[in-house]
């Protein structure tokens, strides 16, 4: 079950793309050579046992809340877009995305 | 005034012996003085702190005042405060002004508490160090040479250094645990779910939980009774009613049973940690308490098993980061995507950048059921351990940090011993349980050793309890450092 612990720089090219990370040649052979080591040590985890336990993601075993579908806050556009890089009219400029 | 406890400090300023003005000018002036040293605040903003203690001195005179009216606490600057710039120690948060209030903040505002300005820390709390902070490294007071552990290093300096009456921190992994323990203060984890995550910037987001720091365990319960509650719009927020966490500070410790985790105490940790946390248990068993030696089989494996769960959830949460409505954007850039990894890449810091690395590749197709179930799976093992264990006792103690303060670019390099330095505290965190550290003892070069307490599910108080005693019987927390 355990993956292939050694890391191409094409499988750390990749990673960047997913994460939407731009990297330099020299970044992407540093963060192999670190990702690794990373990997070395997580790999612990392999050995163990696991069958019939399952996973926990909250220590409480609560339930997710469900809230009524209802309007709770006050719309405050221009104060959230006074802290954006770039407003035009109300509106969040970013690069043309459609021709 | 500076080694007041909290109840003192509230007490002086209700019989009206200070102003909120005086004495948060009081420290404001020490921040302008040994902050250049220190660098434990990021952001400081004198006229918005002492707008707060006006309003505070009003409510003092009315004879309206809560416990912390009035009272300075530095926030961590992972804590949105409206109208704070609000960094989480990241070049990506560097302009950005907060427009509402966590929810923590909220509390401490209804308390009529002032807010002393935003603490330095780890970038987005992922470090041990404080060495990550795009706004430079924060130094220990008890040695300029030194880290003052991570994430919520400026924090505690600042308690440490005295530049405010108490503070906050958050911690993922021990990031309030270790730094309090290697500066000499105390800081507890509360249970994951008792205070609320709204407006604390995200990192993992099923591990992270707010807790206080500050110089006793008595003030930690004053805070913890303001910082506690349920908020619906944290949707693991957990609904309780509410309690006085210093109800029982002040009974003995006849018939406390200690648990002794045997992984804690073997190989790794420094003599002199040991040696101090020993003499801490012997003071505990002069006090009342029994101790039992306890079993942890598991938590060997909770640095590797964090080591995915964090950066996964770390990767997600750190997708919001786009540079779009907020945060840093990159001046030049071609398309939409250009501008995405742009702005990313140069917003984050290199280790926050290791980690949304590490999260993407654990999540990414084919490894999910390798990496995050399986970790999951351990983290249900690492539980149960616990779990086993609190039907021998009912407190575990142990050393917080493996070693006291290592010297600022010692561990720079290798990021596989800087997560280790985290070994003792980390199973906490994905058990869900209740951490702290309190001050018991110096080691080598005179640093500070922090004893590590942890306690079932809900039991802050007896935790405490346990805490205080300890501080009645010994003085490790009211050391200063030289020169403060």
């Amino acid at each position: 079950m355990s993956p292939a612990i050694f890391l191409s720089d094409a499988d750390v090219r990749k990673v960047a793309r997913l994460a939407r990370l731009a990297m330099s040649e020299a970044e992407i052979d540093s963060a192999r050579a670190q990702l690794s080591g990373i990997f070395g040590l997580i790999a612990e985890m392999q050995a163990v046992d696991t069958q019939n336990i399952a996973p926990m993601s909250h220590a409480q075993e609560v339930p997710q809340r469900l809230r009524e579908d209802v309007v709770t806050e006050a719309n405050q556009r221009e104060l959230f877009q006074s802290i954006a890089p770039q407003v035009e009219v109300g509106l969040y400029l970013v690069p043309q995305v459609i021709e | 005034m500076l080694d007041s406890s909290l109840q003192q400090l509230g007490s002086a300023l209700r019989a009206r012996q200070i102003s909120s003005v005086e004495l948060t000018q009081l420290y404001l002036d020490r921040i302008a003085s040994l902050n250049p040293k220190l660098n434990a605040f990021i952001t400081v903003q004198p006229e918005l702190s002492l707008a707060q203690a006006r309003e505070a001195d009003t409510r003092l005179a009315s004879g309206k005042a809560d416990t912390l009216t009035g009272i300075p606490i530095a926030q961590k600057d992972i804590f949105c405060a409206k109208g704070w710039r609000t960094t989480c120690g990241s070049k990506m948060l560097e302009n950005f002004i907060s427009p509402y209030d966590a929810h923590v903040i909220g509390l401490f505002n209804k308390a009529g508490a002032v807010n002393l300005g935003k603490t330095n820390m780890d970038e987005f709390a992922m470090g041990s160090s404080n060495e990550t902070s795009h706004y430079g490294p924060v130094k220990n007071p008890w040695d300029p040479a030194r880290v003052p552990g991570g994430s919520s290093g400026g924090t505690a300096a600042a308690v440490a250094a005295r530049l405010c009456a108490a503070a906050t921190g958050t911690d993922t992994g021990g990031s309030i645990r270790q730094p309090a323990a290697l500066c000499g203060i105390s800081g507890l984890k509360p249970t994951y779910g008792v205070c609320s995550r709204y407006g604390m910037i995200a990192f993992a987001s099923s591990l992270d939980q707010a807790g206080p720091m500050a110089r006793s365990a008595e003030d930690l319960a004053l805070l913890l009774n303001t910082m506690a509650g349920f908020d619906e719009r944290d949707s693991t927020s957990l609904p309780r009613d509410k309690e006085d966490y210093a109800r029982d500070l002040n009974k003995p410790l006849n018939g406390l049973r200690i648990g002794l985790p045997k992984e804690f105490f073997a190989e790794g940790l420094s003599s002199d940690v040991a040696r101090a946390v020993e003499a801490a248990i012997a003071e505990y068993q002069k006090l009342g308490a029994s101790v039992v030696e306890i079993s942890l089989p598991n938590s060997k494996l909770s640095v590797p098993v964090y080591y995915v769960l964090a950066p996964a959830e770390a990767s997600s949460n750190l997708s919001r980061f786009d540079g779009v409505r907020y945060g840093y954007r990159a001046p030049e850039y071609g398309d939409l995507t250009d501008m995405y990894e742009k702005s990313r890449a140069q917003g984050f810091g290199a280790e926050v950048k290791r980690r949304i690395m590490i999260g993407t590749y654990v999540l990414s197709h084919g490894y999910y059921d390798a990496y995050y179930l399986q970790a999951q799976k351990i983290r249900r093992l690492i539980a149960q351990d616990f779990t086993e264990a609190f039907k021998q006792c009912d407190v575990i103690m142990g050393p917080t940090s493996p070693s006291t303060a290592f010297k600022l670019g010692e561990k720079g390099d290798d990021p596989v011993q800087m997560y280790l330095s985290d070994i003792y505290t980390i199973a906490v965190n994905l058990a869900g349980l209740p951490g702290m550290s309190i001050p018991c003892g110096f080691g080598e070069n005179n640093m500070p050793v922090g004893l590590q307490i942890v306690g079932n599910y809900f039991d802050e108080a007896r935790m405490l309890n346990s805490a205080h005693q300890y501080q009645l019987a010994t003085d490790w927390h009211n050391r200063a450092p030289n020169g403060i």
